[in-house]
């Protein structure tokens, strides 16, 4: 902005249009600034900020789709409903135990398959990378009905190629407790920009540090261990946030795997399926906006969990400590 | 390794370390290349499955074979019979058409050779193995077709796809640019609140987006699945600030100094310079919205013409559960427009994302 200002000072070449320059460039081009922001600003009143105010209102009400004119403040009744909702707590408790097993497949998954495609030692690396990620292309929709068959307990090919090595294979997608790892096993197709992000990463590394620990004869597992990760940490908190994210966010593949029923067992009836069901299915607008409000606050809290924790293992190269 | 090593300075020449060091580096990136190539084959069997399965027929499903493999039949006056692998005396396997079935010996005909007429095989025909041939069930693709109406599907996502990018692409590139080059007050914060919007859970203001469109009267229309893209989005704005911040401002400022309106000079001067992220922008929006299955599921559940092809194909999915082949093939129907554009992009798009993913 400051180099668009400095045009100020050279009146002379502008003499053609002697008037524009004079009436205060800075202003006419913090208006026209507004201008290209207002989309966004339009957008963000809209669609973000009055829609947020207006679930928090509405989490306070019995605001109902089939009966929207009868509307009535009904105090903290809903909230009271979420602490002694029996479902809120099932649900709650699926998608933390989806959580636990996901973020460190999310985390640790793309650090090894980056560690592969930029080793030097890779041939088609390009090829490698391209493949690698093309899942990430597929339609949610086809992954999930393609895993589907493919986990199949009779007709699927992982336990057709589990046989082959004399395992009986677990009935993947029907058990209450293999339906998790099931979602994980999903779910990695869905970590292609992860592994971008972090092939990045490591590619910025400078080639001194890990000539200088080979000079003093450190092993590669050490040197992925000691200048690898630390070098690349940011990019690790960055994936960690935006899996995190994910979870608060995560619903279409238990919503179609479990056909909207929280199939098998209620297992994939996780929070925001809940949530989706109560305000869509069951057109209780209320209680839906309280579980939203509910989500929010827990992802506000997590997140700023993990922004504070970071300053303790995340090494940003240009910061001085 | 280290043993090659140590062994070569007991050679006469000085090629051998040479060679010991060559041969150790082939063999590395050999060891390397092969397990990225099996853990790549793992990562990728489900497509092998999906393909396979798509051609197969419900016969061929429950036969088990991973092939759509059906078994060869002969044609032996009149009658159709079917053709085994015979091992003969000499140890060679012949493909042999039985024709009458006897416990300890049968009657075959040799396809190749019917003039010989019949003979019989000592043997049990139980043990032998049925000839099969690769049989793709092709008309799987035009029954999943017609029965979701693909060509429809197909065109509503194509239209809604192609509206919105056209939306997210005019207002991302003002709004970054707006961002990126003019003097606005609290433009840090703005910048801040925009990337935090990345951040928001969806579902936290979904009720009440829903209602007002409700209201409106655009539930049930594709409105709601455009409209919003044409408000900016906050992924697209940080990749286009990113980029637009690189181009040197001496250009602005000479076109400035021509007489040229700050949006003469975003039309004439940065976007054309943007171009590969601007590509980038487009076609991860395109994918984005050919792939979304929530927007379409909440605001278009009640009007089955109007559907694109993610929610098309889980609906007709769950009632085509008995058919797997079918369901594999919409699965493979939906897939192909993003992951071909993928790999006619993919430079594009890699670099695109790897340029921007991550800025120290």
């Amino acid at each position: 902005m400051a180099a668009l200002g400095q045009s100020q000072s050279k009146p002379s070449v502008a003499f053609t249009r002697p008037k524009q320059w004079s009436l205060g460039m800075e202003r006419r081009l913090t208006l026209w600034g507004l201008v290209f922001l207002s989309p966004w600003i339009i957008g963000f009143l809209v669609f973000t900020l009055v829609p947020m105010v207006t679930s928090l209102v509405l989490s306070f009400t019995d605001y109902d789709l089939l009966n929207p004119n009868a509307i009535n403040f009904v105090g903290l009744s809903n909230y009271n409903r979420l602490f002694s909702d029996p479902q809120v707590g099932a649900s709650t408790s699926a998608t933390v135990r989806f959580a636990i097993l996901a973020l460190p497949v999310s985390i640790l998954m793309p650090l090894l398959m980056a560690a592969l495609l930029t080793s030097k030692r890779l041939w088609g690396r390009r090829l490698f990378t391209t493949l690698f990620y093309m899942p990430y292309m597929v339609p949610v929709v086809s992954a999930v009905f393609i895993w589907q068959g493919f986990l199949n307990q009779e007709s699927g090919w992982l336990n057709g190629i589990l046989g082959i090595f004399g395992i009986r294979g677990p009935d993947w997608i029907n058990s209450f407790d293999w339906i998790y790892p099931s979602m994980v096993i999903i779910g990695i197709w869905g970590l292609g920009n992860y592994l971008l992000t972090t092939i990045a990463g490591m590619q910025g590394i400078p080639t001194e540090l890990y000539e200088a620990a080979y000079v003093d004869g450190a092993g590669p597992f050490t040197i992925f261990r000691k200048i690898t990760i630390p070098m690349i940490s940011p990019v690790i908190f960055y994936n960690l946030i935006l899996s995190v994210i994910g979870i608060f966010k995560y619903f279409e593949i238990p919503y179609i795997l479990g056909r909207g029923q929280g199939q098998p067992g209620g297992a994939t009836y996780f929070y925001n399926v809940y949530l989706y069901k109560t305000a869509f299915t069951y057109q209780d607008m209320g209680y839906g906006s309280t579980l939203a409000w509910a989500l929010f606050v827990v992802a506000m809290i997590v997140t700023a969990l993990l922004f504070v924790t970071s300053r303790r293992w995340v090494y940003y190269s240009g910061e001085r400590n | 390794m280290a043993a090659q090593a140590k062994a070569a300075p007991t050679f006469p020449t000085y090629t051998s370390p040479v060679l010991a060091r060559y041969l150790r580096n082939f063999l590395g990136k050999a060891t390397i290349s092969l397990l990225a190539f099996f853990v790549l084959l793992v990562f990728l069997s489900p497509f092998a499955y999906m393909t396979a399965t798509a051609f197969k027929s419900p016969d061929q499903i429950s036969a088990g074979n991973p092939l759509p493999l059906s078994p060869i039949t002969y044609n032996y006056q009149g009658t159709e019979y079917p053709v085994y692998r015979v091992p003969a005396d000499d140890g060679t396997l012949h493909e042999w058409a039985i024709i009458r079935k006897g416990r300890e010996e049968s009657t075959f005909v040799d396809p190749a050779n019917p003039d010989a007429g019949e003979f019989v095989w000592q043997g049990r025909w139980r043990t032998l193995e049925a000839a099969m041939h690769l049989d793709p069930q092709f008309g799987n693709f035009a029954t999943a077709w017609n029965e979701i109406n693909f060509p429809r599907l197909l065109f509503n996502t194509s239209c809604i796809a192609i509206l919105g990018m056209i939306g997210t692409l005019l207002s991302s590139i003002a709004v970054a640019y707006g961002f990126a080059r003019f003097p606005i007050p609290g433009k840090n914060v703005l910048f801040l609140v925009l990337i935090g919007t990345i951040i928001l859970p969806t579902f936290v203001t979904l009720v009440p987006t829903y209602t007002f469109f409700a209201r409106i009267g655009w539930t049930g229309t594709w409105l709601p699945l455009i409209v919003p893209h044409f408000f900016a989005n906050a992924y697209n704005v940080f990749l286009l600030r990113q980029f637009f911040m690189t181009i040197p401002r001496d250009l602005d400022e000479a076109a400035m100094i021509d007489g040229a309106t700050p949006f003469q000079i975003l039309t004439r001067v940065i976007v054309p310079q943007s171009t590969p992220v601007i590509v980038a922008v487009a076609l991860s929006h395109f994918v984005f919205a050919w792939n979304d299955y929530f927007s379409p599921l909440i605001y278009l559940l009640g009007s089955p013409s109007l559907w694109p092809i993610s929610v098309g194909i889980q609906q007709f999915n769950y009632s085509f559960g008995t058919r797997p082949h079918l369901v594999q093939a919409t699965s493979l129907m939906a897939m192909i427009v993003p992951v071909v554009i993928f790999f006619f992009s993919q430079r594009v798009y890699l670099r695109g994302v790897v340029f921007t993913g991550i800025d120290k």
